[in-house]
């Protein structure tokens, strides 16, 4: 047996007594993509925190290249190799790609001059085999997010890192630049750098992992390779009971017409393309749920966002709304006229996180609760209360703060704010965006009850196993056209990527 | 997840923290109390007559603050009402119905053109409110030709003639409750009272905080952003111009040159009560104890005779002491 790069013995961390993680064991090895897998809430996070030096003090020992460590620091976490990739990306955007891949790390003659040309020296040295051309002189701010993350990989390297902590990568990633992800991860893999990858995609998980340690509520359930794992196995694991289906069935019964669009475009406001959508018709029948696809920068949420008002009044078309036309001006006239998008970011776009649970719920209709313009204070808390029980959002109280809650009830908070405001036309944008199997499960089967009650939805979503569970019809878009129209029946994993892709597929 | 007792929580929240400051200053009071002159009413009085006109900038200021914005402009808009006030009241003899009005709607439109500024031009605040801050002087010194407005009024024959002195001055001015609360504090604490009401019950109130929060996630939630912003800089003109007036009357003139710098002492009373500087939280219950401590400081610094030069570094220390105290929860 070959030696662990790593080791993590008997970890155990409490935060104010109460237990998060106890006696978790977690190994390593050189050039494997270790997958950490377990709902929100059970301890990922908190073991990656203790191993790359955020928490230092917790039970337990870890072990790097059979010597005992401690991390005092982030910092010297880095410093023996151990670098953690955020969904926040940890970069400078107003700094060119160079100054951000050395950033704290600066490369310097003597101790106070720059030392450029070696730095780009050793920038190329380091990008090149990883297959990343971008170019040293320009601002990081003008890549989009999928470079901008390689990047941060490419800084880890610089580092000369071993370990790599990734925490959800994708989730903000289109199927082409997930693909581009892992192959630069199959080439850290063939250097001997070892990955821990934290992911709620199962699909993902089976192509990258190579081992998979499952953790519930702080504790180890087990770990194996991921070729003696079932998909259906690992949800058990995760969830400790059996989860049937990981969809809910869906029985729609789409009645009359409810939202009609006609020749939808969406100018780009920053004059790069000329159109971010282009022509775009549908229509959405009462009850229905139409999916969405396309690849990223297929214009799929900024059809959305369109719809919404979010561009204001700069776009062409016609939409009717129950047969009646439905202006375009702003965010606020659209949820007037009953039509609501659930954005694709909660923290940045979807909800207000210093503010309470039952403040974020009644926004979008505080109007109706303060018709005289004082905020009648019972019936507001009344309905936000209505919503938790609904929604089955887990809170101590309405008056928590809602950046406290976790990824999962976060989520359903950005869902009872808009049914809230009584909605006939749900836009959503990626409603299962980095919340845990269990939630999902209820967000889907919230989708389905609320179909049944005439209520139609227009659905966004990169996970194409969620596309299809859901969707009574899918879109496919690409570079801002419909490219496919595929039936329940007839739609397959294959023929969405292929369409996305730009390919023509049959119907 | 963490848990916490009743008192814990109490113990963390800002406004417990805002207290604690606060009783340390009074502790310092009770320890350094030249001779029992801080127990004696009169001194505490006075304390709150000196705080009342920085304390009503900084209820307006509190709203700004909110919404994530800053307003620099609250000194010369003072400035500017105080003068306006005095021409209105001493030289032209109007009536105090016509001229508080008047003073508080040339308030409203200095708060709205900055308002104006951030919200449509989207200029950011700090330079919006700093430009407002150099045309409201320069405004100021317009309309009084440069000079402190008097009671002394030119005559075409170039004599001077004093003209009595209104009794809407004397009555601001004045102490009531037998001498023991000065006028000016009652209107701090109406200003108070009417910024609690918009915090705490109005729709208004509530989308300053959804706005300082996350400005994006409130526009795609419906709040009228821009409209919303309107209202706290427009509010806190008002308060500039009740301030102008109560500083008026207190200084039985009007000078172009009044409230240079007030609105620095405004911004530390609303910080050291421990609202954020980066919005969304926060509440005038704060400032009202934010405003106490910065009065009992001053106070108690000047009735121990403690010279000029070092009370300004004191009051300096102490600011970052509290302020200190106050991120401790974190």
């Amino acid at each position: 047996m070959r030696k662990d790069l790593l080791r993590m013995v008997d970890i155990g961390k409490a935060f104010s007594g109460v237990p998060v993680l106890e006696n978790v064991h977690f190994d390593l090895q050189p050039g494997e993509v270790h997958v950490l897998a377990g709902e929100n809430g059970a301890g990922k996070t908190t073991l990656i925190k203790i191993l790359s030096g955020v928490h230092t003090d917790y039970r337990g020992e870890i072990f790097l290249d059979g010597r005992r460590v401690r991390f005092k620091s982030p910092q010297e976490a880095r410093l023996m190799g151990i670098s953690a990739i955020h969904q926040d990306l940890a970069l400078i955007d107003s700094m060119r790609v160079l100054d951000n891949l050395f950033l704290g790390r600066e490369k310097t003659r003597g101790s106070w001059w720059m030392d450029w040309r070696s730095e780009k020296a050793r920038a190329r040295h380091i990008l090149e085999p990883l297959g990343i051309s971008v170019d040293l002189e320009a601002p990081l701010a003008q890549y989009p997010l999928s470079v901008r993350q390689m990047i941060e990989i490419a800084r880890a390297m610089a580092s000369e890192a071993r370990i790599l902590i990734m925490d959800e990568p994708t989730s903000a990633l289109s199927e082409a630049e997930v693909k581009h992800l892992f192959d630069l991860i199959g080439r850290l893999k063939e250097r001997g750098c070892a990955i821990i990858y934290i992911s709620h995609r199962l699909e993902e998980i089976f192509r990258i992992a190579d081992r998979i340690t499952v953790l519930r509520d702080g504790h180890l359930i087990g770990t194996a390779r991921a070729q003696d794992l079932s998909p259906d196995e690992l949800i058990r694991w995760m969830v400790g009971r059996e989860i049937k289906q990981q969809f809910p069935e869906r029985q729609a019964k789409p009645g009359p017409e409810r939202l009609r669009v006609e020749g939808f475009s969406v100018p780009d406001p920053s004059g790069e393309k000329s159109y971010l959508v282009e022509n775009i018709s549908l229509c959405l029948r009462m009850g229905e749920i139409l999916g969405l696809a396309g690849l990223r920068g297929s214009g799929k949420s900024e059809l959305l966002n369109g719809i919404f008002g979010a561009f204001g009044r700069n776009v062409q078309g016609n939409i009717l709304l129950d047969d009646r036309p439905f202006e375009v001006v702003s965010p606020r006239r659209s949820i007037e006229q009953g039509l609501v998008l659930q954005t694709n970011d909660r923290k940045t776009t979807g909800l207000i996180g210093g503010l309470s649970v039952a403040w974020n719920i009644t926004l979008p209709s505080l109007e109706t609760f303060s018709p005289r313009g004082w905020v009648e204070k019972r019936e507001e808390w009344a309905a936000a209360q209505k919503q938790i029980q609904e929604l089955g959002i887990k809170v101590a109280s309405p008056e928590q703060q809602v950046e406290t809650l976790s990824g999962g009830n976060q989520q359903k908070v950005v869902l009872a704010k808009w049914l809230q405001t009584g909605p006939k036309v749900l836009l959503l944008d990626e409603p299962t965006l980095g919340v845990d199997v269990g939630a999902k499960h209820e967000i889907y089967r919230l989708m389905n009850s609320l179909t049944q009650q005439g209520l139609a939805i227009l659905l966004v979503t990169s996970e194409l196993p969620e596309l299809l569970a859901m969707s009574d019809r899918i879109l496919v878009l690409h570079r801002g056209r419909i490219q496919a129209e595929l039936h329940r029946e007839e739609a397959t994993q294959e023929k969405v990527i292929r369409a996305a892709m730009g390919e023509r597929v049959n119907g | 997840m963490k848990k916490e007792s009743k008192v814990g929580s109490l113990i963390r929240s800002p406004f417990f923290r805002a207290l604690a400051a606060l009783l340390f200053v009074i502790l310092i009071g009770i320890l350094f109390n030249a001779d029992g002159a801080f127990f004696r009413w009169d001194t505490h009085r006075d304390m709150f007559r000196h705080i009342s006109v920085f304390a009503i900038l900084a209820c307006g200021m509190t709203l700004v603050i909110i919404t994530a914005g800053i307003d620099l402009s609250v000194g010369s808009v003072l400035g500017f009402s105080a003068v306006l006030f005095s021409l209105l009241s001493l030289q032209m003899a109007l009536s105090p119905w016509l001229a508080i009005p008047a003073c508080l709607a040339a308030g409203l439109l200095c708060g709205l053109t900055s308002g104006t500024l951030v919200a449509r031009f989207r200029i950011q605040p700090f330079i919006a409110t700093l430009a407002m801050m150099v045309f409201a002087r320069g405004l100021a010194k317009w309309i009084s030709g440069g000079k402190k407005i008097s009671t002394a009024v030119l005559q075409p024959d170039g004599t001077y003639k004093y003209t009595e002195i209104p009794p809407i001055f004397d009555a601001l001015n004045a102490k009531i409750l037998g001498e023991n609360v000065a006028l000016v504090t009652l209107i701090f604490l109406v200003c108070v009272l009417v910024c609690w009401l918009i915090l705490a019950k109005l729709r208004w109130g509530r989308y300053l905080y959804a706005v300082g929060g996350n400005e994006e996630a409130a526009r795609l939630s419906g709040v009228p952003v821009a409209v919303t912003k309107l209202f706290a800089y427009g509010a806190s003109g008002i308060f500039a111009a009740v301030a102008g007036i109560a500083q008026a009357a207190q200084e039985l003139q009007g000078d172009p040159e009044a409230g240079a710098t007030y609105e620095l002492t405004a911004i530390a009373i609303v910080v050291i009560g421990g609202t954020s500087l980066m919005g969304g939280r926060g509440s005038i219950g704060l400032t009202l104890v934010g405003a106490m401590t910065i009065g009992y400081l001053e106070k108690i610094l000047s009735i121990n005779a403690v010279g000029e030069a070092s009370r300004l570094m004191l009051t300096g220390a102490i600011i970052v002491g509290a302020v200190l105290l106050q991120m401790a929860r974190k």
